[in-house]
């Protein structure tokens, strides 16, 4: 589910947002007096999460700004298991070890509450402590450090490059995140770990006032796990072509320039005949695709039936799995969980339960081989360790199975965008991610995109618009003949991925290279009103 | 102090931080809040918790620099300090050209939103709710499986302004949903429910509704996609309808991006757009549907109309915006409610020669804001109608239709009901309706 913005903290001073947190030593105080209360009471098991979690936004239209966000939230949560049961209490600006000790005691009081009508006891997969150790994530430049003027410089040269290229109407965001987080667990770890977020984002509109019609180009930058450095350009970052889609680094002024002229074409351009066409996705589209229709169903929680009332369950049942022949897709596509790719939103050391992160198969050669797990389901599967997928968005939040970066690999064999096009007689190629929807068990969905290619006998013949597709997952991951090799690789990702009940939003990134579908059905969405 | 403070209390308090304030104009706002909530899958509680919030945000002005801090602790200290960091604020930021001047003092209707019953919720009395609902769940004889969740909220949310503007308001809300599944994993139905007063939530009739939906949407047939008459309960309009009210901007309107806008620069105000039968407005002192007399920038509520008979009467116009154009500002409803017609949904049934009943509508999404074309899939209870009787249970569909369309194309409207958004959670007053030629697209496997 895309998207939800949860709760943000209190607002606070920029500079705030560059005072150090609590000293490591003081966390690890708070943290042993929320173990000890929570063994204390009866507790089996207890995990402590210290978070200060730090976000700066800055939006703007045309030629203002419209609002400048900055905002600290900090707590800790306390999560444990007693009676076989779990409990969780969380407690604001916990100040001192009586605070913690008192969330651990609730959350003691609340497991031993709802034990009385539990089914089966928790069964955690074991996990070693790992002493005391950190993490960080590897960013060049601290976006927090850059002043705000600097930033406010940025977006609007940006909006002013939309507008002199013809744009109607802009909007820019800066979203920027820092989680400082601290775990401790009655395993014997001591966690502590910095993570950063960035997302440089725009919409601009063309309007065509004669018909009343207008069209918008989104921006094709990806949300990142890095910082500022995303936006230091570097032209081994660029892959060109049709229009410039970007890696590791992203150019904002050059993409909106170009956004403001393709959404003046597209207001312009040929309405898509239905049929079926052979999809060439690139990587800023598909990622959006494999979320939805790989990422979700391969969650364990929702094949089990967990997430029943609200996102789901899964097709992907595990007598799928357990078969050990069940076709996802063709033989060309491998999916990939990953928790530790640099860069990525769903990179950290370890997770939001102490288990440390890795890269494992989800479909290989096309075959179902494996789900994203946590502690308390890793024995459903037969899996002697968690796989690292545990996460809670706030302190205040109950940590839960949550997406790993879910990428499909590149081709193994040597193959450029160009020659992949060659050969389609009849297809559409797709950049950029537009509309999405998909059923609750994650067979039959619906997306668009923000620019679209006719392609007539292996050439580019103009731009489409109105152009969705709908498939059936299996179907469409099938029906995936190539995709390009590494050369052509990237991330894309969401930054508010909601799940939940309460609903809790994460961050998580899909890499790909460019892949080609073939024989995929395409509506036409223009309608006359 | 307490959490959630009286009309006094809280005028109290905002008069002390706007006391502390040095700058040209200055608005405070203030929350208190408490939330509960307990969540069962697969027949069993799987999470529960509550949460308490307060807060109280300063936003202060020099001219048009604007700054905004916020505090939840509310010793003087601590209330002069974050009318400090406002003020440091506003004068660090840029100008903002779309700031207007505050209101003064404001006349509010009376608006009862706030029930004891609610506001007294216990933890035990949500694991009483829950667990009569589990008790006739897996008391079914058919092998079933019960996943829902059960959340309230009591608090309040209060305004004061350094031009004489105060405003106050208390509510509480509960929300309740549950989708049961056969084990076999072939049925499934839903109900969700939402109330302000506690006392008028019945979990047990609930609970029997998403169970004979369930069981009756077993062993489902495939229908063709296409154009099919269909009956919309009200929890499934809810999801289509809602996406025009999100669309009453009259700033995108007149700037010539959003489906109220029209060839030649103009927008759809005064147009006739759906059909004759079709109100829509916004009532802070219904009775079913009591929501804030104020908005949240102090101007006042009213029973204000949006589409009166099929025309648009209103647009939302935000000071800033309604200033720039000559106009009266019109803030956003505080709540949105259709009238209904006399049909029940019996009789909608009964008077339908072939179509399609739907309980629930899912993954909602916007394809083209220009026609507010949207897409999105039945769910949870899709039924096939033909000659005035259901028939049997239908495999899911997906859906490409704009509620503009739709409402162009209505059949009939029953009696309104207070529905909870799947998509938003928002609590609205919707009547079951029957509507012809709507679009679906393809088919889903999913149950």
């Amino acid at each position: 589910m895309l998207p939800s913005i949860s709760g943000l903290g209190r607002s606070v001073s920029p500079e705030a947002l560059l005072e150090p947190g609590l000293d490591v030593a003081v966390k690890k105080r708070l943290a042993d007096a929320a173990l000890n209360a929570a063994k204390a009471k009866g507790a089996t098991y207890a995990d402590v999460r210290i978070g200060r979690y730090l976000n700066q936004f800055v939006i703007t239209r045309e030629d203002r700004v419209q609002n400048i966000v900055n905002t600290e939230s900090f707590g800790v949560g306390v999560r444990v298991i007693a009676n076989g049961c779990w409990g969780f209490a969380a407690i604001v600006d916990a100040k001192n070890e009586s605070d913690t000790a008192k969330a651990a005691e609730t959350a003691v009081a609340i497991a031993k509450a709802n034990s009385k009508i539990q089914k089966e006891p928790v069964q955690l997969a074991p996990q070693k402590g790992f002493g005391e150790v950190s993490w960080k994530a590897p960013i060049q430049k601290n976006g927090f450090e850059v002043p705000v003027k600097e930033k406010v410089d940025l977006l609007m040269a940006v909006n002013g490059a939309a507008m002199a290229n013809g744009a109607n109407f802009v909007n820019s965001v800066l979203f920027m995140v820092n989680e400082q987080k601290y775990f401790a667990s009655t395993d014997g770890s001591y966690i502590d770990q910095d993570i950063h977020r960035i997302w440089p984002n725009f919409t601009v509109t063309a309007i065509d006032r004669q018909t009343g019609v207008f069209q918008t180009r989104n921006s094709l930058s990806a949300p990142m796990g890095m910082s500022y450095d995303y936006l230091q350009t570097n032209p081994k970052d660029k892959i060109t072509g049709i229009t410039t889609r970007y890696n590791m680094g992203y150019d904002m002024l050059e993409d909106v320039t170009a956004a403001a002229k393709q959404a003046k074409q597209k207001v312009a351009a040929k309405s898509v005949e239905a049929g079926k066409y052979d999809l060439i996705l690139d990587p800023s589209h598909t990622w959006l695709t494999i979320h939805e229709s790989v990422g979700h169903p391969l969650e364990l929680d929702r094949v089990l039936g967990y997430e029943a009332n609200f996102a789901g369950t899964s097709f992907a049942t595990l007598d799928k799995w357990q078969s050990k022949n069940f076709n996802y897709g063709s033989k060309q596509v491998n999916f990939i969980a990953d928790k530790i790719q640099p860069g990525s939103l769903g990179a950290v050391g370890w997770d939001d339960e102490g288990v440390k992160t890795k890269q494992w198969d989800l479909v290989k050669d096309g075959v179902l081989v494996n789900y994203q797990a946590i502690r308390d389901q890793a024995h459903i599967i037969g899996e002697k360790e968690s796989q690292g997928c545990c996460y809670a968005d706030s302190w205040g939040s109950v940590q839960f199975q949550r997406m790993a970066n879910v990428s499909l690999a590149p081709g193994k064999e040597k193959l450029s965008v160009d020659e992949m096009i060659k050969d389609v007689k009849r297809g559409i190629y797709i950049i950029g991610d537009g509309s999405f929807s998909i059923d609750q068990q994650r067979y039959n969905f619906q997306f668009g995109g923000q620019l679209f290619y006719e392609i007539k006998d292996g050439q580019i013949a103009g731009m489409l618009r109105d152009v969705s597709y709908q498939s059936n997952t299996q179907e469409f991951w099938n029906s995936c003949v190539k995709v390009c090799d590494d050369r052509d690789y990237r991330l894309g990702g969401s930054f508010f991925d909601g799940k939940g009940q309460p609903s809790q939003s994460s961050a998580v990134s899909h890499g790909s290279s460019t892949a080609r579908i073939n024989g995929v059905n395409v509506i036409n969405t223009a309608r006359k009103i | 102090m307490a959490i959630i403070l009286s009309e006094s209390e809280a005028k109290a308090l905002m008069q002390k931080v706007l006391s502390y304030s040095k700058a040209d104009e200055c608005e405070v706002n203030i929350l208190g809040e408490e939330r509960g909530n307990i969540r069962y899958a697969r027949n069993t509680v799987s999470t529960s918790g509550s949460i308490i919030n307060k807060n109280l945000a300063v936003r202060s002005a020099f001219g048009k620099k604007v700054g905004v801090a916020t505090i939840d602790e509310f010793d003087d200290a601590s209330l002069e300090k974050v009318v400090r960091r406002a003020e440091e604020l506003a004068q660090l930021a840029p100008e903002n050209p779309e700031y207007v001047e505050l209101l003064g003092l404001q006349q509010y209707v009376k608006s009862n939103g706030f029930f004891e019953s609610t506001a007294k919720i216990t933890p035990s009395n949500r694991a009483e709710a829950v667990a009569q609902s589990l008790q006739l769940i897996a008391g079914n004889a058919s092998k079933l499986q019960g996943a829902g969740f059960l959340q309230d909220y009591r608090g309040y949310r209060a305004m004061m302004n350094s031009k004489g503007a105060f405003a106050y308001y208390p509510s509480t809300n509960v929300n309740f949903s549950l989708t049961v599944r056969t084990d076999n994993g072939k049925g499934s139905g839903y109900v969700a429910r939402g109330y302000s007063d506690f006392s008028k939530l019945d979990t047990v009739g609930a609970t029997k509704i998403a169970i004979q939906k369930c069981l009756g949407s077993a062993e489902a047939r495939a229908l063709e996609p296409g154009k099919y008459t269909v009956i919309l309960e009200p929890t499934a309009a809810a999801v289509l309808l809602e996406n025009i009210f999100w669309n009453v901007d009259a700033r995108s309107a007149d700037e010539g991006r959003s489906y109220f806008s029209k060839a030649g620069g103009k927008s759809r105000l005064g147009d006739k757009i759906v059909d004759e039968r079709i109100t829509i407005y916004s009532d802070p002192t219904n009775p079913e549907l009591p929501s804030s007399p104020w908005s949240g920038d102090g101007q006042a509520q009213s029973k204000r109309m949006w589409i009166e008979k099929g025309v648009v009467k209103n647009l939302a116009y935000s000071r800033y915006w309604a200033k720039k154009q000559g106009k009266q500002p019109v803030p956003y409803g505080s709540n949105m409610i259709v009238e209904g017609g006399n049909t029940s949904l019996e009789e909608m049934i009964r008077t339908t020669q072939r179509g399609i009943l739907v309980t629930k509508l899912w993954y909602i999404r916007e394809v083209d804001p220009q026609t507010i074309l949207l897409t999105g899939l039945t769910r949870d209870g899709t039924f096939y109608i033909e000659n005035g009787k259901i028939k049997h249970a239908v495999k899911n569909f997906r859906f490409n239709e704009s509620p503009i369309i739709m409402l162009n194309n209505l059949e009939s409207l029953g009696k309104p009901e207070r529905v909870v958004s799947t998509e938003s959670d928002q609590n609205y007053l919707i009547p079951p309706m029957k509507i012809r030629e709507f679009t679906f697209t393809s088919l889903s496997d999913a149950v």
